[in-house]
């Protein structure tokens, strides 16, 4: 991202009002409870994800956004107007569909167009939008082309620019970049930021790819069974995830399980195995002295080494497996009680000069705040 | 490409006999100078020309080609309302019954049809005649057309429908503008197939018509029982070229189509 001048956290200015607020937002299907009890305000010229697994209710709530769905209970309210009964197309908001939902009988230009000829801009002006938006997402080539005479990239940029003709406040993305390969998502990513901060509109995205949601967000939403599991910036979600579930989801995890025996202010300590000494890491959410709860440390701050290193966590285990992944390579280590944890290092040096081999006694070392306990 | 076995043209050459020899013989005796059906004597196109002067078949195809026209678009509209009620509502009380009754009237025995129609007429105390069979016609072809257009709406992307609401579209204006262009193919085709049952048809609308209202294929199954006359093979001839022709054009325009469809769809 562009480094801003001033950071840009307006969720930490009580003196900003929200755009959109979910405030105890339930939604049914019959006896099905897709969104259960919501709190939520998302900012101005956010980019917010929303992430989760299929069937955790991320795209009903999108789609609750959209005017495509209405809540069963509680209120909706995107710029200050409550949004029950409001329909669709009557809404300052618009879509991205994932299947893109390009008009196949019109153009590239009339399906940009479509939109603002229902709007109350002036005939005249159109035709000049229509190229703004052209250029914005580099297709002024392809105006006349049908969609079906374009590449799949392409497409996902008409759409892109057919939601935003109609300067919308806030745009959603419905799984925008799942139907591109991997290169061309990536690339994308970095178009989708920059569109986002140029048009200056609030983005929504619903996306199940955690690495998508913490490139382009400035807020994620984990959710999980219609519930908001956690709701931070991409880096607190990934450092100091408030639950298990979290820290599973995103990323790569190791998971050690045990009970918090000394919980002192920030530093708590977790008895984990008979005989060895408790691991000490930073105190998660509502963790209590003497309740189980789950240290977790992601594998890049495991430190794998041959010598017995100098730190305050330590242990002593087997080499198991190697994961080879080119830049990288992930250890996987036994430990004499059975527990098997993942480090990952950096290959800076040719694979043929790695002196850690399998079957190879390892310490695996972390410092006293790389790791978290979090409640089970 | 395998090659003809002896076997195979000769069970095509017979499969083709069968079904068009008859046709063939209509065909060239419509040119037969003789007035008697059987006996060949000479090419002629006299019986085109007797045909033109003949009142009474000139009515007779003006009042099919109205019935047909008419009561084809009906059918469609309804049928086509009926198509996007069945794909589009989903589950609600009563669906399969509904949808049953649709396409009940494809395997209702004509005669049938035709009668309790009629009793419907003569119990309202309707005069019989265009107007009549125009009903009847709309009524037993507007299935055929709900056939056709649900097979395409059930594979239409539901989201389009949704973007066109998104953009600002209330629901008529989605339907017009996005529904029904995409759509438009095989609503076309579905009017055709009902225009195509209507001119066909005889005995709804032996029941339904009036001493003023005589379709063609009533007025040609008429002048058969008083015996084949030259005039008849002229006119069915003219029938079997109109319907070829009608046939390759359907059929080249849905080829075209499907092709489209399937690039869009990429």
């Amino acid at each position: 991202m562009s480094s801003a001048t001033v950071e840009f956290s307006p969720w930490t200015d009580p003196d900003t009002t929200p755009l959109i607020s979910f405030e105890g937002v339930t939604k049914r299907f019959g006896n099905f409870t897709a969104i259960d009890n919501i709190n939520l305000n998302i900012y101005p010229r956010e980019f917010f994800a929303l992430l989760g697994p299929s069937g955790c209710g991320k795209t009903t709530l999108m789609r609750m956004l959209g005017g495509f769905e209405e809540a069963t209970e509680g209120t909706i309210t995107i710029d200050g107007q409550d949004m029950a009964g409001i329909p669709a197309n009557k809404r300052a908001v618009n879509m991205m569909f994932q299947s893109y939902a390009l008009f196949p009988h019109l153009t590239v230009a009339d399906n940009i167009a479509f939109g603002l000829h229902r709007s109350p801009m002036p005939k005249s002006e159109i035709q000049g939008r229509v190229d703004e938006m052209l250029r914005l997402v580099q297709l002024q080539k392809f105006a006349k082309r049908k969609p079906h005479q374009i590449s799949g990239g392409q497409r996902q940029r008409v759409a892109l620019a057919r939601a935003l003709a109609k300067a919308p406040k806030l745009l959603l993305l419905d799984e925008p970049l799942g139907a591109l390969d991997k290169k061309l998502r990536q690339e994308t990513q970095f178009e989708l930021m920059d569109i986002q901060e140029t048009t200056g509109t609030t983005f929504v995205i619903v996306t199940h790819d955690q690495e998508e949601a913490m490139t382009v967000a400035s807020r994620i939403a984990v959710m999980d069974n219609g519930l908001l599991k956690q709701v931070d910036t991409p880096d607190r979600i990934y450092e100091t995830p408030n639950s298990v579930y979290v820290a599973d989801f995103i990323g790569d995890v190791n998971i050690v399980t045990g009970t918090a025996t000394t919980v002192d202010g920030d530093a708590t300590q977790l008895t984990w195995a008979e005989g060895v000494a408790p691991i000490k890491g930073m105190t998660g959410a509502q963790v209590t002295q003497g309740e189980p709860a789950s240290f977790v440390i992601r594998p890049e701050k495991v430190s794998i080494n041959k010598s017995e290193p100098e730190a305050s966590n330590k242990v002593q285990g087997q080499v198991l497996d190697i994961a080879y992944l080119g830049n990288m390579s992930t250890y996987h280590v036994e430990l004499p009680n059975g527990q098997i944890i993942k480090s990952q290092t950096a290959n800076n040096r040719r694979i043929a000069r790695r002196d850690i081999t399998w079957e190879d006694t390892v310490w695996l070392s972390w410092t006293e705040t790389a790791g978290i306990v979090l409640r089970d | 490409m395998r090659r003809m076995t002896s076997f195979n043209v000769v069970s095509l050459t017979l499969g083709f006999a069968f079904l068009y020899i008859p046709m063939l013989i209509l065909i060239i005796y419509s040119f037969n100078e003789s007035k008697l059906v059987t006996v060949w004597a000479g090419f002629s196109i006299k019986w085109y020309g007797e045909l033109l002067q003949n009142e009474a078949f000139l009515d007779a195809a003006w009042v099919t080609v109205k019935v047909g026209f008419f009561s084809s678009t009906i059918a469609t509209v309804l049928g086509t309302m009926a198509a996007f009620v069945l794909v589009r509502s989903g589950r609600f009380f009563g669906r399969t019954l509904f949808s049953g009754m649709i396409y009940a009237p494809l395997v209702m025995p004509e005669v049938i049809t035709g009668l309790s129609l009629l009793l419907l007429f003569i119990s309202l105390s309707v005069d019989r005649g265009v107007f009549t069979i125009v009903l009847a016609h709309a009524t037993f072809s507007m299935c055929y057309v709900s056939v056709v257009v649900s097979s395409r709406m059930a594979t239409f992307d539901q989201s389009l429908e949704e973007a066109a609401y998104d953009l600002g579209c209330t629901g008529w204006d989605a339907f017009k503008s996005v529904t029904l262009p995409i759509i438009a193919p095989a609503v076309i085709s579905g009017w055709l197939l009902a225009f195509t049952l209507s001119l066909d048809d005889l005995v709804i609308a032996s029941f339904t018509a009036g001493p003023s209202s005589t379709t063609l294929p009533i007025k040609i199954f008429s002048s058969v029982r008083l015996g084949v006359s030259p005039e008849i093979n002229a006119l069915s001839t003219i029938i079997i070229g109109l319907v070829t022709v009608g046939v390759i054009v359907a059929s080249i325009t849905s080829k075209r189509a499907l092709v489209r469809r399937q690039q869009e769809t990429v």
